[in-house]
């Protein structure tokens, strides 16, 4: 059976490398989430990824992404957009909302923040 | 002083392949001779790209003329250009070619935010090793020459530099997720054929030569060995050593025959690794090597030249303050942060091995730490009660790091997101960062206790310093997950009671104006030396010696610029008979009839 294919893009501040790693701290945060989209592209999911600082034609080239930017400046980062549709802005999601998201489920590790985290070091 | 034909330069320049590399710790010659062999062949009519890909690059100064990026012509010498890829300006570069099409496209403070995140080591690294490899990887950027000749910069680097084409294939075929810390070059896979015929020209004997210069010194040669290892482990088996500056005493002056002596000594301890590539000798000159009359010289008869005296010779020798006087300042300060700074060679590890012993000896607390790769440290420092040796190095903190990293912030993953962070945590960027907080670390430890550090070649500092200011901004927007150390660092570095600078050079036209150029960009960091500390003056050492004497002779200008333009304080180190190692080697920088 096939399925129409989901597609998850994710537009991001700019930094160096996925995971953050390259700056002076890592946010767990982002790691975490470069893992759970490791995991969606197992669960079949289009993932797109583009960094302000790798691949700013696609920010432009993305009329909701352009809207948001003007709005709100780079706090409307990391935006994330499910089949065209902003999902989520300024923070990245659960593993859990993205399989809710994407009807999936959420399998692997728990997603659940680590305690005294609110929001995975983003707010 | 005549050597035999079949070891002068004119031999080594006999039959040379197209691309050559001349390499060695900072200090030895190795813009002298690259110049040397690029005027050389130039003069036999063929045409000659000359490259420096050196942050503390100063082919200006011996060509006597103003390079850019691009080829330019070098007047006097038919057939010869020579080019400057200054990383600094190759990042800039770099970055504008990414982000200016944006402008005005998106947002100032997003186009700000990229520029801020493209001004990183990182970014450096690829903007120097991009111009590198274009003329490296790419026939019609160099189509026309007939020989390309690198003068790349100091060990460390150069090792770097010339590893990163393989290390970077293997990254490129063994990424999976596509972001890393690549990620700023746009295009990597157009730029993959030039990184892979990049590393097939450096491993191409037929091609390229790897030309090692040393001194006829224990720590140059162990330097020169170490490197010859590594690029024969990567592949790069063309190798040849030029050993420059051999001296032999004329007379009997025993500090001439004793320089002579530990160079004998020298060659005798390293016999091992000398017999192991094709080996040519260039004599010590009595003047310094700018200026292309004297590199036509160098490859010219092997005899002693001619030296006209300058007519600053009768200037008496400036004032100044003797070693021991600055130590006692040093040591009225209580605690703090001394660093030894200059260029590779100019006996930085040495200065700051004796002004630590002399610390500890006086009973002071005293922590001795380095980020030379050579680390000579251990091997200079004497045993003394209060005093602790250790050594930054870049293997060691690396995997300390990345198994931190892996065992916090990988701690949740799973296996996907482990390997995706492993991943990222392989780049050449983590390196930098390790070895960037491990020097935070070392500085903190100057609260309650000295702490001399000896630091790398100047090249690799103005990284390390530019660093530390790209990482005190990114400090001050995103302040979650650093230790403390790193957010004081600047701070402390540019507190004048807490850190004292101490630049070290020698009493040449080279060294001398590096050392100003460090100076200028401690400065604009707001970072002001504390004292000058002029080594291995053969003015100063009494020697008898006709060339020793010439050499001393020749000196004098230097002592005047330094003393009256740039110092505040000045200590004039003679060259000294007994090698300064252990502790009683050491103390000869504290022997008053030496200091006066």
């Amino acid at each position: 059976m096939n399925l129409p294919a989901q597609i998850l893009q994710v537009f991001e501040s700019a930094m160096c490398c996925s995971t953050g790693v390259c700056g002076p701290g890592v946010d767990p945060a982002l790691v975490k989430f470069a893992g759970d989209l490791e995991w969606l592209k197992t669960q079949g999911i289009m993932v797109q990824r583009h960094g302000l600082s790798q691949n700013p034609g696609a920010f432009v080239a993305t009329e909701a992404v352009r809207i948001a930017l003007a709005e709100k400046g780079e706090g409307a980062l990391p935006l994330l957009l499910l089949n065209g549709r902003v999902v989520a802005s300024g923070r990245y999601p659960e593993r859990k909302e993205l399989a809710d998201w994407l009807k999936l489920q959420a399998g692997g590790i728990p997603t659940t923040g680590q305690s005294g985290r609110c929001c995975g070091g983003t707010c | 002083m005549s050597l035999s034909e079949k070891h002068s330069l004119a031999a080594f320049l006999t039959a040379p392949t197209r691309f050559l590399f001349f390499t060695g710790k900072g200090g030895v010659g190795k813009t002298s001779l690259a110049c040397a062999s690029a005027v050389a062949l130039a003069d036999r009519q063929r045409r000659v790209l000359l490259v420096s890909t050196d942050p503390a690059s100063n082919l200006d100064e011996v060509l006597g003329v103003q390079l850019s990026p691009a080829p330019t012509a070098v007047p006097g010498v038919p057939g010869l250009f020579a080019l400057n890829v200054d990383p600094h300006a190759a990042a800039l570069a770099y970055r504008e070619k990414l982000v200016g099409p944006y402008r005005g496209q998106l947002p100032e403070s997003v186009i700000r935010s990229m520029e801020e995140q493209l001004s990183g080591a990182c970014t450096m690294e690829i903007a120097a090793f991009d111009e590198f490899s274009r003329l490296l990887g790419q026939p019609e950027a160099t189509a026309g020459f007939d020989h390309v000749i690198f003068d790349t910069a100091p060990t460390g680097h150069t090792l770097r530099l010339l590893t990163l084409p393989g290390a970077w294939t293997g990254f490129l075929q063994g990424s999976t997720s596509g972001a890393s810390c690549l990620g700023p070059l746009a295009g990597l896979e157009q730029q993959r054929t030039i990184y892979e015929n990049s590393v097939a020209m450096l491993a191409d004997a037929a091609r390229t030569t790897l030309v090692l210069v040393s001194r006829a010194q224990i720590s140059a040669l162990t330097e020169a060995e170490r490197t010859s290892v590594e690029l024969r482990q990567i592949g790069i088996r063309n190798q040849e050593l030029i050993l420059n500056g051999l001296f032999r005493a004329a007379g009997v002056d025993s500090l001439a025959l004793a320089l002579e002596r530990r160079g004998r000594l020298a060659l005798a301890v390293k016999g091992e690794f000398l017999a192991t590539l094709p080996v040519f000798k260039v004599p010590l000159r009595p003047n310094n090597l700018v200026g292309i009359p004297a590199l036509r010289a160098l490859v010219g008869p092997q005899t002693l030249p001619v030296v006209t005296p300058s007519p600053d010779v009768g200037l008496p020798l400036p004032a100044q303050k003797s070693f021991t006087a600055l130590v006692d300042e040093l040591m009225a300060a209580g605690y703090g942060v001394i660093m030894t700074m200059g260029k590779g060679g100019v006996g930085k590890t040495t200065i700051a091995a004796a002004i630590a012993t002399e610390l500890a000896r006086r009973g002071a607390k005293v922590h001795l730490s380095t980020t030379d790769p050579a680390a000579h440290v251990a091997a200079a420092a004497g045993q003394v009660a209060g005093l602790q040796v250790s050594r930054i190095d870049p293997v060691v903190e690396t995997r300390a790091y990345v198994e931190s990293v892996m065992a916090t912030a990988g701690k949740d993953l799973d296996a996907g997101g482990r390997a995706l962070l492993a991943e990222d945590l392989r780049s050449p960027c983590t390196e930098e960062i390790a070895v960037f907080r491990a020097f935070a670390r070392t500085v903190a430890q100057g609260e309650d206790a000295f702490v001399v550090l000896d630091t790398a070649p100047t090249g690799h500092t103005l990284l390390l310093l530019d660093a530390t200011e790209a990482y005190h901004r990114e400090v001050a927007r995103k302040a979650s997950n650093i230790p403390g150390e790193v957010l004081n660092l600047l701070p402390r570095l540019r507190d004048g009671r807490f850190t004292r600078v101490l630049i070290v050079t020698l009493p040449e036209a080279t060294p001398v104006h590096e050392a100003a150029m460090l100076q200028e960009d401690l400065r604009r960091a707001q970072i002001e030396p504390f004292a000058w500390i002029i080594n291995q003056s053969f003015c100063q050492s009494g020697s008898g010696d006709p060339l020793l004497q010439l050499r001393g002779q020749n000196e004098l200008p230097y002592l005047h610029e330094v003393v009256n333009k740039l110092s505040q304080r000045t200590v004039i180190v003679p060259w000294l008979a007994k090698d300064p190692v252990g502790s009683e080697g050491l103390r000869q920088f504290f022997n008053p009839a030496v200091a006066s």
